[in-house]
């Protein structure tokens, strides 16, 4: 045991004193997270509405005015004709635009009803349905309110009842990107840490020689790699904390399942990126093909495959099929489900156990692979 | 990589492999350090196996690799503790076997490995592959890139530590560094053509030698070759060596005469002189 913490200790020696790559790891899910959170976020703010009405009633006057005071919309202005609309959005100027037909008010109590259009700028397809939906919401919101008020203040109930369609947003009422990239980076950022940089710093020692009097030596080869792995599951630990008091904190997403289970499935998803790391260094001889290896067939189908990105419903089948071996795959979604939807951990047994046996075959293939000779 | 050949290395020797780059020499230190395993013949360190023993093998053998780098970011004293502790040792309780060249490198125990030179790098690496006080040391040129004053002293803590029963395999390109062994194996392309002391390797050069300089060596060399009588001619430092063919009259004297009054060159001086291990290994598989 003695020979085990002297390389335990060694290993973190070897860490802290590489200062830069330290940051780097640490500093990493940080920047992440913050990006992926604040800037590069895919919901809508700012978007600059302008008016069409032929009327002046003052009801529409007063939606505007409440579409300017919400954090998505700010009222631009008005415009007299649908050319002049139309030019304001060529132009840039706005990105959307309710049109008014003449009449609308009046129109609205009737029996017949009254139409608005909403004319949504769709260079960014993404964008324009999130603005609609917003617009609709609002819009909808706003006359039921006022047909309700016009309906009591008249004295008579039932006529002019229309059905509005009702959306709701489940888990994420506010669309917002955070809930769906932070379990994206977590699969990403653990990955990273523990397959690559175990996998790099094993083959770095069958590099530079010292693996060599390493082997021929009294102590178990397979300890030298298990000593290897112990800095990382620790530092994995303290990058796990750090993601998690950043998503609660500072972007608010709430854990909405069990901490318990949350915590749980990320240490089996540690467990399994550094049998990935393990398997790796037993197979490849350079630093380069560690790093080249774990990047190509690791971690660009982690962004590509694992839903992170893309969703993988609507690919090919045969990528659907491809995208079930991806090891962070199924560690994002078990903590969508468990920290964005609150479900209980039975509806993530398949997902745990999926990821303890890909965990168990990593483990048992490096074991396998590994050879205490150099032939 | 084909290795031939069929010696044993008694205990306490200080053993000299020789030969140029590529002739086998790592291979060789591979196959005796358990790191690789020969597709055939057999091969037994301390009476054992080296692929069924292997694993008892590697606690008592000390091996100091070619390419053996240190942790370049630990400090000399840390590198020197982690390889204690890997066979499971305390420095303190092996202090004195490499007191003589740790001494050395007291003053720079804080220093990172990486920043030592390169003498201070392989008597580091030395200490390392002998804190656990091996039986047996290999040590694949052990001198290679050292300077001149450390490679001396790194012979005489060899000595020294065969004096102490040590048995120490060394090997080496360098043929002036031969002479320290007790014995030696001549190592040319995978083959072993000579396992012998070094002073029976020289007393068994059966042929006549001479070294021959004149004013203008570049055409000496060729000269000396197109003359009858004269076998083999190689450089050596500053001199031409030849080798005057058995069976013929040929003598220094006349080699000398005709190189004045054939060939035409000037300050001809033709020496008779005893052989050294570097002709010895020259002359090596030619008959």
């Amino acid at each position: 045991m003695k020979e085990f913490f002297a390389f335990v200790r060694k290993e973190f020696l070897h860490i802290f004193r590489d200062r830069k790559t330290l940051l780097v790891l640490v500093g990493l899910p940080t920047v992440l997270i913050v990006l992926f959170g604040f800037a590069i976020s895919t919901e809508i703010r700012n978007v600059n509405i302008g008016l069409l009405s032929l009327d002046d009633d003052i009801s529409v006057l007063r939606l505007m005015d409440k579409l300017d005071r919400s954090e998505y919309f700010t009222y631009v202005g008005r415009f007299d004709s649908e050319n002049a609309v139309n030019e304001a959005m060529r132009r840039g100027e706005i990105d959307a635009a309710l049109v008014f037909p003449a009449g609308f008010v009046p129109a609205m109590y009737g029996p017949e009803g009254a139409e608005v259009s909403v004319l949504v700028d769709a260079t960014n397809p993404n964008n324009a349905s999130m603005e609609v939906m917003y617009l609709s919401q609002i819009i909808y919101g706003y006359f039921g309110e006022d047909m309700q008020a016009a309906a009591m203040s008249a004295g008579h109930s039932g006529g002019g009842g229309r059905i509005t369609p009702n959306l709701r947003m489940l888990y994420n009422p506010q669309l917002k990107s955070s809930y769906n990239f932070v379990p994206g980076i977590m699969g990403l950022i653990l990955l990273l840490i523990c397959a690559l940089m175990t996998s790099v710093s094993i083959v770095r020692e069958k590099e530079t020689g010292s693996m060599e009097v390493l082997l021929v030596s009294p102590i178990k080869p397979i300890n030298i790699v298990l000593a290897k792995m112990i800095p990382y599951f620790v530092i994995s630990c303290a990058i796990l904390v750090n993601i998690l008091l950043l998503t609660i904190f500072v972007l608010k997403v709430p854990v909405e399942g069990s901490f318990f289970w949350m915590i749980l499935i990320s240490l089996i998803y540690i467990i399994l990126s550094l049998g990935i790391g393990m398997f790796v260094s037993s197979i490849v001889r350079t630093q380069i093909t560690a790093t080249l290896l774990c990047g190509m067939i690791f971690l660009v189908p982690v962004m590509m495959f694992s839903g992170m990105l893309y969703p993988i419903e609507s690919m090919p089948v045969a990528l659907q099929w491809f995208a079930q071996v991806i090891p962070a795959k199924w560690f994002i979604e078990a903590i969508r489900k468990i920290m964005i939807e609150g479900v209980p951990v039975r509806y993530v047994t398949t997902e745990i156990l999926i990821m303890v046996g890909l965990a168990v075959l990593f483990f048992t293939a490096a074991v396998v692979k590994f050879k205490d000779r150099l032939d | 990589m084909d290795l031939e050949g069929d010696f044993t290395i008694p205990k306490g020797e200080l053993f000299g492999i020789i030969g140029p780059d590529g002739a086998g020499k790592t291979t060789l230190f591979r196959i005796l350090a358990t790191l690789l395993r020969p597709d055939e013949g057999t091969v037994t360190v301390e009476g054992m196996d080296i692929v069924r023993d292997y694993r008892t093998i590697r606690t008592v053998l000390g091996y100091m690799p070619g390419k053996f780098s240190l942790y370049s970011d630990l400090s000399v004293r840390e590198n020197l503790e982690f390889f204690a502790s890997v066979f499971g040792k305390d420095v303190k309780e092996n202090a004195g076997l490499i007191e003589n060249i740790y001494c050395r490198l007291r003053p720079f125990e804080k220093r990172k490995a990486g920043n030592l030179s390169g003498g201070m790098k392989q008597k580091l690496a030395l200490c390392c592959s002998l804190i656990h006080s091996p039986s047996v040391l290999l040590l694949d040129e052990p001198t290679t890139g050292v300077d001149p004053s450390s490679r001396r002293e790194l012979w005489e803590n060899l000595a020294e530590l065969r004096d102490k029963g040590m048995t120490i395999i060394v090997s080496t390109a360098y043929m002036d560094e031969a002479d320290r062994c007790g014995k030696v194996a001549m190592m040319k392309s995978g083959k072993f053509l000579l396992a012998a002391s070094p002073s029976d390797i020289v007393s068994g050069f059966g042929k006549r030698l001479a070294s021959v300089r004149s004013d203008d060596m570049f055409r000496l060399l060729h000269d000396l070759r197109s003359m009858e009588g004269v076998g083999k001619c190689y450089t050596f430092g500053d001199t031409h060596h030849i080798i005057l063919k058995d069976g013929t009259d040929m003598t220094e004297e006349l080699v000398g005469e005709q190189l004045v009054s054939v060939y035409g060159h000037t300050g001809v001086q033709v020496r008779r002189i005893r052989a050294s291990l570097e002709d010895c290994y020259m002359n090596l598989g030619e008959e």
